[in-house]
């Protein structure tokens, strides 16, 4: 899976740059999240812009990188997501689990 | 004598996740040329997408374990202005009416796919068949 990562102001920006997120490739984007976590990243957002396919096991793999961040007190952002993406999480009542921003910028500014 | 915008579409792929992206843009296409679909023709395919990946995980899941070669056999069937899809698997099956609700105020990790079959087709069952199962996942497109 295509996954880059770049730290601004003390906080980790991670880019998924493949259109789909499911299961075939969800429980890598979980172990590296979870490796970013145990690697001392304390407030990571996460750009789906690139995403235009997410299923259950995506969102499953994104709800297992924000309960990670939560039991290190850290914080978990979604940022970037196309309408059907942001369907899926309405769908599942999900948007009001996560902390979602429209772009990478406003998350960096947490507005 | 099949009718202009009939669709017929027999595949079978080995039961591994790396077909699902194959399977899913399959559904998204035929989407795309259903010129007669009065609705958002990208967004019933995104919906064909979703419940063709989660049907096959689901059969790639509930596979016998430690039996290698399986296939997974899925057919699109558009007619009449309903789409059926099939997605057989030789597998040991599961009881569909047992799967539950996600829990929206504690969400964990799993327990979706089902969810979002039965959220998005007007009619899905599970039944045994020769040689394994089958789910079948109906939609009126009218």
């Amino acid at each position: 899976m295509n996954l880059t990562t770049e730290t601004v102001d003390g906080k980790t920006v991670l880019r998924l740059g493949e259109p789909r997120l499911d299961a075939h490739n969800s429980g890598e984007l979980k172990d590296f999240m979870l490796r970013l976590l145990e690697g001392g990243g304390r407030h990571l957002i996460v750009d789906l812009s690139p995403v235009s396919f997410i299923d259950s096991s995506g969102l499953g793999a994104l709800l297992s990188g924000q309960k990670n961040a939560a039991l290190r007190s850290g914080a978990f952002m979604l940022a970037g997501l196309q309408p059907r993406v942001h369907a899926m999480f309405e769908l599942t009542r999900l948007h009001r689990v996560f902390e979602i921003y429209s772009t990478v910028e406003e998350a960096l500014r947490g507005e | 004598m099949p009718g202009e915008t009939d669709v017929n579409v027999d595949i079978v792929v080995p039961n591994q996740t790396r077909y699902l992206g194959l399977i899913g843009n399959i559904a998204e296409q035929i989407a795309r040329e259903l010129v007669d679909y009065r609705g958002d023709r990208d967004t019933l395919g995104y919906h064909m997408n979703l419940v063709l990946t989660e049907a096959m995980v689901n059969a790639i899941e509930h596979a016998t374990p430690g039996e290698t070669g399986k296939t997974v056999r899925v057919w699109i069937h558009i007619e009449d202005e309903e789409l059926c899809i099939r997605v057989y698997d030789q597998g040991q099956g599961f009881d569909l009416e047992s799967v539950p609700m996600p829990d929206f105020d504690a969400p964990g990790e799993h327990g979706r796919g089902i969810f979002f079959i039965r959220a998005l087709m007007d009619t899905v069952t599970y039944r045994r068949t020769e040689n394994g199962n089958v789910l079948e996942m109906r939609k009126k497109l009218a």
